[in-house]
């Protein structure tokens, strides 16, 4: 048996690295977990900081949604725990 | 103090550590049999890849070298699992020749779930992250693979004398 504490902040720790990256403000877009199906803005993720990157766990079933880690040159972005992300777009 | 995710609580009377080979062989140990194997006490300095080292850490656990004794194997890769889902890789013989610990005491106490307790992997010689949180078995492998950080960006082998931070470093 696992027993989880809270020590994490919300989704919004990614907009500036996810800015960086994107250039659009990616917190409002909408996931999907892989894990558990649940759907949810990226806001709405628990962001755990105190480690090598950012990591994003899902807020119903903690299933790894997004790993972001920032190099000197480089970003990795890693979704494989996002079924899809469905992003807020101008009207074409 | 690195994690990946929530603090993880796991009660010794469930933990169970295994070793699982390349052929699928299962090695298992459960905290009074890992309690009952001679233990070491290793003074190391820890080396963070967010850049702080830690140095003249005391620790009290089991070596690598103890536990891989009866175990039949010509892997040259290992990968760590966690309680939580973490994972991390690294070479096999890393973990050999007194240079890996499974640890239950730091400073003379009980190791805190904080700091990864009731167990953690113990590998000083590599940056941090190899030194997994809460740590519930290794499998052998005869190929490489990349575990939780090495596949988001992280170095494959993370030795801090040469500052491997990132792949590519």
């Amino acid at each position: 048996m696992e027993f989880f504490s809270d020590d994490f902040t919300d989704g919004n720790a990614l907009a500036g690295p996810l800015r960086e990256i994107f250039a659009v403000d990616m917190t409002e877009a909408t996931g999907r977990c892989v894990s558990c199906g649940d759907e949810g803005p990226v806001a709405g993720m628990k962001v755990y900081a105190h480690a090598p990157g950012l990591v994003a766990r899902c807020p119903s079933c903690q299933q790894v949604l997004m790993r972001l880690v920032r190099g000197p040159g480089s970003a990795w972005l890693d979704l494989r725990g996002t079924m899809s992300l469905r992003i807020p777009m101008p009207a074409e | 103090m690195l994690t990946a995710g929530p603090t993880l609580r796991v009660p010794t009377d469930t933990w169970e550590f295994v070793i699982v080979t390349e052929a699928g062989q299962r090695h298992r140990w459960d905290w009074k049999q890992l309690m009952a194997l001679p233990s070491e006490r290793p003074t190391v300095d820890l080396h963070c890849v967010t850049k702080w080292s830690k140095l003249q850490t005391r620790w009290q656990g089991v070596s690598l070298d103890v536990l891989f004794e009866g175990v039949d194997t010509a892997a040259d890769y290992a990968m760590v699992h966690s309680y939580g889902g973490y994972t991390t890789n690294l070479p096999y013989e890393d973990l050999l020749n007194g240079q890996a610990w499974i640890v239950h005491q730091f400073d003379g106490e009980d190791l805190t779930p904080e700091h990864g307790g009731p167990a953690r992997l113990l590998v000083p010689h590599l940056y941090l992250w190899k030194s997994a949180k809460w740590v519930r078995g290794i499998t052998l492998m005869d190929e490489d693979e990349p575990g939780f950080w090495e596949s988001a960006g992280y170095h494959d082998y993370g030795d801090p004398w040469r500052e491997q931070r990132y792949q590519g470093d």
